[in-house]
């Protein structure tokens, strides 16, 4: 009896089949697909000595690719929590005509493929271009510079942020508003003292994701960026750069740092979430 | 006494929202962000592609190149999504139904693909199946080129659309629970008559909500494809990198042309997505108006019809 038990304690019986075939196919599935080439790239960045590896990860073209990607990507962000917050509040909050099309049309971004979105921007803000025309005469030059690298990334940012606010704006308690405007709060009050700090942890989370998207893409930022030396080449453009010179260390090690860095930003996401998920107490 | 509860009443509800003129601004500003930001882009696709008539758009879309392009990119799809599809499920299964160590861990590492940088995605592949790379001397004296041919093209694919339908599946079964399964088993259900008549109708939408968008990047993917492609034309150009060249080589109209069927299939997929999105809403709707007896299955059995 005492025995049968403690089976029982120590190992609760899997009742449902098929534990063992597809933990072991996902296992294996992920090991062949992510992890064995993701290890592929440390093993190779291994055989590199120190001042090879330095060399070529901080060069001056690479160092100042690193600080456009950083700040464009950043700025982008930026300018993803302040619209994307907008975007999403207006979603949610008002009614208006055309509001479930518009709704639809943030996951553009999500949909639309990047050299599409690349092409298509270029096209809109080179001098000659819808908005393009307009701008140069004013002496103010959208594409081919750094400016067009964060419009880029403002576009494939966008969704992220107000997909998620929009949840957590639905979720909040209107009683909470309500009891604030009885206790004789003003709306602004309402909204920086009773919905902003219910909806920062979403706010930062979108902000982190869309920063994370930013410093990996390429396709639509190489078609308008110009790609100027030490002026407007992102870091990824670096690594293709030194591909094509058949450079392969070199375009390793710039690749491991790209990829310390979103490992860092991963990890920065998850807690993220999980602060946000004990804020809100929901399980998602 | 009268009056003044319902000055009150209306105090309070002037408190949950904003005066009109306010509201008018916000919803102005909104809009017009998005008209600049995703009509305007997605507009610009079209009137590109027709600039030089309707003639000139067939024409180019007619091209052989494009046609392969056309080609390559669908056969790449058809085999990315079905390989993700059946690791989504298994992984979503093995997750969700099961409490094991180091699950949080795993879920994490199903997440990874989505953080690295496609080029990077393309690069790992170069550095382990190139000339240079790993098993690249046993596949060069096996006579097998994977690099910059279609099979490279089809794991990069793989690759950066890895967590698509894991991600939309393992929340919707951990959500569900495993009662229905286990009451199936009981009753002495197989393990596969299990998943296919109880498990697969509960998360249909949100495997066809996984599909959709899995197959969206499939198609659209360019950075990790570029590094891996080698860009030979007609043999290993899929569309965007198609667009890509054209594009450089100064054949605007051809480019776009192109380009639009890509903005279509992301049209497409908005619309498909949509749809799913306010199907499952619905079904959740009407199961909130049901009689409370028995919520879970009247949930289910709302989300399947």
């Amino acid at each position: 009896m005492p025995l049968f038990f403690s089976t029982v304690l120590q190992k609760p019986a899997r009742v449902l089949p098929g534990f063992n075939i597809t933990l072991g196919f996902t296992l294996t599935y992920l090991s062949l697909i992510v992890l064995i080439p993701l290890s592929a790239l440390v093993f190779k960045t291994f055989t590199l000595t120190w001042d090879q590896f330095w060399s070529a990860v901080s060069g001056p073209r690479v160092l100042a690719s690193y600080r456009l990607t950083f700040g464009a990507s950043f700025l982008a962000a930026l300018v993803n929590v302040v619209f994307g917050l907008l975007v999403a509040w207006v979603l949610v909050r008002y009614d208006f005509f055309g509001k479930k099309v518009m709704d639809a049309l943030v996951d553009l971004p999500f949909a639309l493929p990047t050299a599409v979105a690349g092409i298509s921007l270029t096209a809109l803000l080179a001098g000659n271009g819808w908005v393009g025309q307009y701008l140069e005469p004013l002496g103010i030059q959208l594409a081919f510079n750094p400016n067009g690298v964060v419009i880029a990334l403002i576009f494939i940012g966008l969704p992220f942020v107000v997909r998620t606010v929009q949840p957590v704006l639905e979720d909040a308690e209107k009683e909470l508003e309500e009891a604030a405007t009885c206790l004789g709060a003003t709306r602004w009050q309402i909204f920086s003292r009773v919905i902003f700090p219910s909806i920062a942890p979403a706010l930062l989370t979108g902000f982190a994701m869309a920063f994370a998207r930013a410093i990996g893409e390429y396709g639509s930022v190489i078609f308008i960026a110009g790609n100027m030396p030490m002026v407007s080449e992102i870091t990824p453009l670096i690594i293709i750069s030194k591909l094509e010179q058949y450079d392969y260390a070199g375009a390793t090690a710039v690749a491991l740092v790209m990829l310390v860095i979103s490992f860092a930003l991963l990890l920065v996401i998850n807690a993220l979430q999980a602060w946000q998920r004990s804020r809100t107490g929901a399980p998602s | 006494m009268s009056s003044s509860s319902s000055t009150a009443l209306r105090r309070a509800h002037a408190g949950t929202t904003e005066p009109a003129w306010v509201k008018f601004l916000l919803i102005s500003f909104a809009l017009t962000f998005m008209f600049f930001f995703l009509v305007l882009p997605l507009a610009a696709v079209f009137t590109e592609a027709l600039r030089k008539g309707v003639e000139a758009y067939w024409a180019s879309l007619q091209e052989p190149d494009a046609w392969s392009a056309i080609r390559l990119t669908f056969i790449t799809a058809l085999i990315a999504v079905p390989l993700n599809l059946v690791f989504g499920i298994s992984a979503a299964w093995a997750i969700a139904k099961y409490e094991f160590r180091g699950k949080a861990f795993l879920t994490t590492l199903v997440d990874l693909p989505f953080s690295v940088s496609p080029v990077v995605a393309g690069l790992i592949y170069v550095l382990m199946l190139g000339a240079q790379g790993w098993f690249g001397p046993w596949l060069q004296a096996h006579d097998i080129q994977i690099i910059f041919a279609v099979p490279g093209i089809v794991l990069a694919t793989v690759f950066v659309t890895f967590p698509f339908i894991a991600r939309e599946l393992i929340p919707l079964m951990q959500s569900q629970g495993n009662d229905e399964e286990q009451a199936a088993i009981v009753l002495g259900a197989t393990g596969w008559q299990t998943f296919w008549y109880v498990t697969l109708p509960n998360i249909k939408w949100g495997l066809i909500y996984g599909v959709i968008l899995c197959n969206a990047r499939a198609m659209g993917e360019f950075g990790a494809v570029s590094v891996v492609s080698g860009h030979i034309r007609g043999q290993t150009n899929t569309m965007p990198l198609h667009v890509e060249i054209l594009y450089n080589e100064y054949q605007s109209v051809a480019a776009f042309a192109v380009a639009s069927l890509l903005a279509l299939l992301a049209l497409v997929t908005l619309v498909l997505k949509s749809i799913v999105e306010w199907r499952h809403a619905r079904a959740l709707k009407a199961v909130a108006e049901l009689p409370p007896e028995n919520p879970h299955w009247s949930f289910n059995n709302a989300l399947t019809h």
